[in-house]
């Protein structure tokens, strides 16, 4: 199993980890059986046209290096986009930004942008 | 052994060549070239270094040179075995619906396994998959309980490969062989052991044990890759599964790995002849010993997966709580430390290791464990600085990891 460097880049020296206190929305993906659990942490405010951000996000993530280094690129990715932006971020665009996955990580192990759709819904919801 | 590519400790995926060994194989790739089979001189020689191997083959066995089959490896010696003993038990006209039985255990290696599966469901044998104690032993009793009339093949490995348990193979063939006095004349059960693990390290004479058929790898005993030995003895209804030339007592066919051949008969050797292998032993075991006190008591939440007395010197598995292992390897990797995992995510596979599941681990504890497997190349500098990086690498991944797992439970 070969891991891009990126990848490696990620896994070793993660972005935006840890959780946050003031979180607006917390979602989790994953189940212990498939051994990755993601949690993402989003904390949201707006720009300077009014329009709702991620103004600061985080990720717990227990998992293999895949799914360490996917929570570390969804949370970058996401960082400072509109809410409807971080909501077109999937799971393929963060395996593509990281220079692809090695095939049998994206069953188990890409799940970080479906969680972080899953903690914008949360807040919209919340919201509404 | 801590060369530029970093600390080496997953022995029990391979080992290196020893020096002494690759300088026996080397005349044979150009020099003394020749076919095995062939009459002339080039063939003569090449016969006689295949018999030599043999020789100190079965001198480690204590068997006769006979009964010593090579073969690739162990895959082809333990499928050789399932699919062979099955044919050969049809070689005789059998009453329709008569069906034979082979009896192994859940975490046998796969190449085992598989091979019953395809027995089973190509309807030529049924199979009982024996259960394994939380300590990674098969029950004598279980063993005993399963045998039924129709039973051919009783097959469970010497030395686990994952976690290190050893297997009560010597008081199973006892019981056998209790069991075929009663029955005069026939031989069945056979009891295979495949004893890839256990060569290195355990008392392989096959009149002790008392095993039928035996199988073993030479790259596990710092031999080459692609050679192998399977030890059946005399008399063994057993038939080859591969068609063509009539290498090895005609039980398998192909033209003979002559280097491979030798460079096993020479790391065989090395652990009879040398008289060293009682102190390499001893010197692995307390290496072993040093890792595990220092790693258990070292790290929080840290557990041995097996048993720690009946264990093979060489092994060491840990787990972790919430820490996955693939994230482990990988860690230790990139800091030129090479160990091995049971989690699903470093073979593809979406289920953990069959062998941790066994021992009725969770699935998440069973993603959470470490291989690591040392040599006799293992130094305790080695091992100091790999306990130094694991400590800091599960610090690490239990902070990423955080609590997410509390929610599950």
């Amino acid at each position: 199993m070969n891991y891009s460097k990126k990848v490696l880049k990620y896994f070793a020296k993660p972005r935006n980890q840890g959780p946050l206190k003031d979180a607006d929305a917390v979602a989790t993906v994953g189940n212990p059986k498939c051994g990755d659990i993601m949690r993402i942490y989003i904390k949201v405010g707006k720009n300077k046209g009014g329009e709702e951000i991620i103004e600061n996000i985080g990720f717990e993530t227990l998992g293999c290096g895949a799914a360490i280094a996917t929570s570390s690129m969804a949370t970058e990715m996401a960082k400072g986009k509109t809410l409807k932006e971080a909501l077109a971020i999937t799971n393929q665009m963060v395996a593509d930004e990281l220079g692809g996955l090695p095939a049998p990580k994206f069953h188990c192990s890409n799940l970080a942008a479906t969680a972080l759709q899953k903690a914008i819904k949360k807040y919209q919801s919340c919201k509404a | 052994m801590n060369n530029n590519k970093g600390i080496y400790l997953d022995y029990a995926a391979t080992t290196p060549v020893d020096k002494n060994v690759m300088k026996e194989m080397i005349p044979y790739f150009s020099e003394k070239f020749g076919n095995a089979m062939s009459v002339h001189n080039f063939g003569q020689e090449a016969q006689q270094a295949i018999d030599t191997a043999r020789e100190r083959v079965a001198k480690f066995f204590n068997c006769s040179p006979s009964e010593i089959i090579f073969t690739s490896g162990a895959t082809e010696s333990n499928n050789l075995t399932v699919k062979g003993v099955v044919k050969s038990f049809y070689s005789v006209s059998r009453k329709k619906g008569e069906i034979p039985h082979i009896v192994t255990t859940v975490f046998e290696h796969h190449c085992v396994l598989d091979a019953c599966h395809a027995m089973k469901k190509e309807g030529l044998a049924e199979i009982t998959f024996l259960p394994v104690g939380r300590d990674g032993i098969v029950k004598i009793a279980d063993v005993k309980k399963a045998i039924k009339p129709n039973t051919i093949l009783i097959s469970i490995m010497y030395v686990n490969n994952e976690i290190g348990t050893v297997q009560p193979i010597a008081e199973i063939g006892k019981l056998i062989q209790k069991l075929r006095s009663n029955n005069q004349g026939i031989h069945y059960p056979l009891l295979h052991t495949d004893a890839t693990q256990s060569v290195n390290y355990f008392d392989c004479n096959v009149k002790k044990i008392g095993v039928d058929l035996l199988s073993f790898s030479g790259h596990k005993i710092y031999g080459p890759k692609g050679v192998g030995v399977l030890f059946a003895k005399r008399g063994t209804p057993i038939r080859r599964i591969q068609d063509g030339g009539d290498q090895e007592y005609k039980l398998r066919a192909g033209t003979h790995n002559v280097t491979g051949i030798v460079g096993l008969g020479k790391a065989v050797d090395m652990l009879t002849a040398s008289g060293k292998q009682q102190a390499i032993i001893k010197k692995i075991i307390s290496l072993r010993d040093y890792l595990i006190k220092r790693v258990l008591t070292e790290i929080p939440a840290a557990y041995l997966n097996g048993s720690k007395e009946k264990r093979s010197p060489n092994n060491a598995n840990f787990r972790f709580d919430n820490v996955e292992g693939e994230g482990l390897i990988l860690s230790l990797d990139l800091e030129g430390i090479a160990t091995s995992t049971g989690s699903a995510c470093s073979s593809g596979a979406l289920e953990p290791s069959h062998v941790l599941l066994a021992l009725g681990l969770k699935h998440e504890q069973a993603h959470g464990s470490l291989r690591i497997t040392i040599g006799k190349y293992t130094t305790k500098a080695e091992l100091d600085r790999t306990v130094k990086v694991l400590k800091e690498t599960v610090q690490r991944l239990r902070k990423i990891s955080g609590n997410v797992l509390s929610e599950f439970k």
